[in-house]
């Protein structure tokens, strides 16, 4: 996950719920127009122009490869790469799905990765979290700086790759991957930050009732927290699908299939892995259309989660907000 | 205090331990998460200071004292790798903020629904993508023989250019290709503030007869400004963390482009991975974070001195 994330949602968290009720309740009826005059007109121009075109921006490299997956080798050689398919092929495509274990192994891996990952990462951190949102709890402050400070100071790259590869003898293993992307501070800062969604008044019926704090969790504080929860999980699904680092570093060649984001990483790096990764080594590497089977490869390890994406986005986006504003 | 206090006071340790013992049991796997994959491996930071090799482990191996810092000292590394990783940040974060918030006071100008769904949708799209993805469309982009770049360089009649032997251009195609990638996602948060004003200012700035400019010069930057000043503080502590996936994956190997292009994470990278060089990497890593650590401290002092509340402790 990036860093400048962290104190992108720690921050907003933060400082809207820093404001008060009445400021938060306004945010519910966002402002109107009340009266156009022309700067009003041209200011509302010029936010047309401006955002379709930064729309189309973000867009036209994706159209890009997408085009250059399904254009012929001989076209991108001549003339190179460009917005539309040129001289309109299936070729790339065909090679890939001729000998598709490499890619269907790959998915495997990720998607397994990915929504275990996701469900014992979210389960764990919501869990924290709710401790740590818990004000009756006396060692909330020593165990969120404990968690925090693992953001303030690190070991570092080598000694932590010495740790995990040699100590704990991870090397190899999807595990070494696996778990250390189960969560990170600042998710956990965020969940607890989202947490304040629940009043208050709930947990105290509940131990009225003689519920148990993990019964009070799991059972009244869980279900009012969605948001959060799609918001915190699709991070973590992010970076779980998007993982080619920690791969790169633990698993390397000794493991047959690799996760998706770093099968395609070896794709486009190295010519072997390209050859490898379609029909078997009896294809000599001078045949291959590498340039568009790179872009096919890139469009079959990218494609699901971007047409996800829309259907997500919706959740991310009310999710930040949400979590920003009622806090 | 009294003598009585001690005992009292462990015994409401006690106490507060049993109190909240089913708590305390659901902090456990984070905690030993942590324990295990941050805590365990800071001794061995220890291997900054040694000549460290594979068979004598972290603590036999012979120790240099501070060799290995000077070595990087007069090398020129540790001085090319701050330069980099600093100015890359400060321009990310400058220019990030100022697109941001342009982009967020314009979303809040578009009135048609369907228009903003489908201009959001698309500018979040690059923050989803994975970063290998990324160094693909930089290629497709920027290479020599069948980049779009040069191609539309050669139809205009210009001469193609050697983008990736080309170290000055890199710091503008990596800004361009950072703020491509975190522009739209990072407008949000400026956008939920701009929605968190209250309406009335607005109507107030209307009966006063304010222009479009007025109103965003008056009303909006103003309300802004303490998220930007947060986000600007808390961006100074990271400022020795770079965006490491996107230089790798934009850059990785190439030698020529290092100059310009390397930063504290690429470089420890290159030397574990593929150098196996523990020693260097580790006397990199540490000066990286004690320096990244001092930085935070700094930024947190100067968050309490502004307001209390959004300091981090």
């Amino acid at each position: 996950m990036r860093s400048s994330d962290l104190t992108v949602a720690r921050t907003v968290t933060e400082a809207v719920t820093a404001l008060p009720r009445k400021r938060r309740a306004a945010v519910a009826n966002p402002p109107r127009a009340i009266r156009l005059d022309r700067s009003d007109l041209v200011l509302r121009a010029i936010s047309y122009t401006s955002i379709t075109l930064f729309a189309l921006f973000c867009a036209l490299p994706f159209a890009m490869i997408i085009s250059a997956s399904f254009s012929s080798e001989a076209e991108i050689m001549r003339s190179g790469f460009g917005l539309f398919p040129k001289d309109f092929t299936l070729t790339a495509y065909e090679y890939i799905f001729k000998a598709p274990q490499q890619i269907i192994g790959s998915y495997v891996v990720t998607i397994v990765m990915t929504v275990t990952g996701t469900a014992i990462g979210l389960f764990v951190i919501a869990m924290t979290g709710f401790a740590l949102y818990r004000k009756d709890f006396p060692f909330r402050n020593y165990i969120s700086f404990f968690i925090y400070f693992t953001t303030l100071f690190s070991a570092g790259l080598a000694p932590t790759f010495l740790w995990v590869a040699r100590d704990l003898g991870l090397r190899g293993s999807y595990l070494a991957v696996f778990l250390q992307l189960l969560m990170t501070p600042w998710l956990i800062i965020l969940m607890k930050n989202f947490m304040r969604t629940v009043p208050y008044e709930v947990i105290e019926s509940g131990k009225v009732d003689g519920a148990g704090d993990f019964r009070i969790f799991a059972q009244l504080s869980l279900p009012m927290m969605k948001p959060a929860l799609a918001t915190v999980g699709l991070f973590l699904a992010l970076a779980y699908w998007n993982e080619w680092y920690l791969s790169s570093l633990y698993l390397g060649s000794t493991v047959e299939f690799k996760p998706l984001q770093y099968h395609l990483y070896n794709v486009i790096n190295t010519a072997n892995a390209l050859r490898n990764s379609v029909a078997g080594s009896n294809v000599s590497i001078t045949e291959l259309p590498s340039n568009t089977l790179k872009m096919a490869s890139a469009v079959v390890a990218t494609g699901p989660i971007l047409l996800l994406y829309p259907f997500v986005q919706k959740y991310f986006v009310s999710g930040i907000t949400i979590g920003a504003v009622k806090g | 205090m009294s003598r009585t206090d001690a005992p009292q006071r462990r015994k409401s340790l006690i106490k507060n331990i049993s109190n909240s013992r089913m708590l305390l049991l659901m902090c456990v796997p984070a905690i030993a998460f942590f324990v295990v994959f941050n805590y365990c491996p800071m001794p061995g930071a220890w291997i900054a200071f040694t000549n460290f090799n594979y068979t004598d482990g972290i603590f036999g191996s012979p120790f240099v004292g501070f060799k290995n810092f000077e070595f990087l000292i007069k090398s020129g590394q540790l001085w090319l790798l701050t330069r980099n990783t600093i100015l890359y940040n400060i321009a990310f974060i400058v220019l990030g903020n100022i697109l941001q918030i342009a982009l967020a006071i314009m979303l809040n100008e578009i009135r048609m629904k369907h228009f903003k769904k489908i201009s959001q949708t698309v500018m979040f799209l690059p923050y989803f993508i994975s970063v290998v993805l990324v160094g693909v469309i930089a290629f497709n982009l920027l290479n020599y023989d069948t980049g779009a770049l040069n191609a539309l360089i050669e139809q205009t009649g210009g001469d193609p250019i050697k983008i990736y032997s080309a170290a000055g251009l890199w710091p503008i195609i990596i800004i361009l290709v950072h703020l491509w990638q975190s522009t739209g996602y990072g407008s949000i948060v400026y956008f939920a503030a701009i929605m968190g004003i209250d309406r009335g200012l607005f109507e107030a700035a209307a009966i006063d007869g304010a222009s479009a400019w007025q109103r965003i010069r008056y009303v909006i930057l103003p309300s802004l400004k303490p998220t930007f000043v947060i986000l600007l503080l808390f961006s100074m502590g990271g400022i020795m963390h770079g965006n490491f996936g996107l230089f790798w994956n934009l850059v990785g190997n190439n030698a020529a482009l290092f100059q310009t292009t390397d930063i504290i994470e690429t470089s420890v990278y290159r030397m574990v991975l593929s150098q196996n060089n523990f020693t260097t990497s580790t006397a990199v890593g540490l000066y990286q974070s004690l320096f990244g650590f001092a930085l935070v401290m700094l930024a947190n002092w100067i968050v309490r001195r502004i307001n209390k509340d959004y300091a981090l402790f």
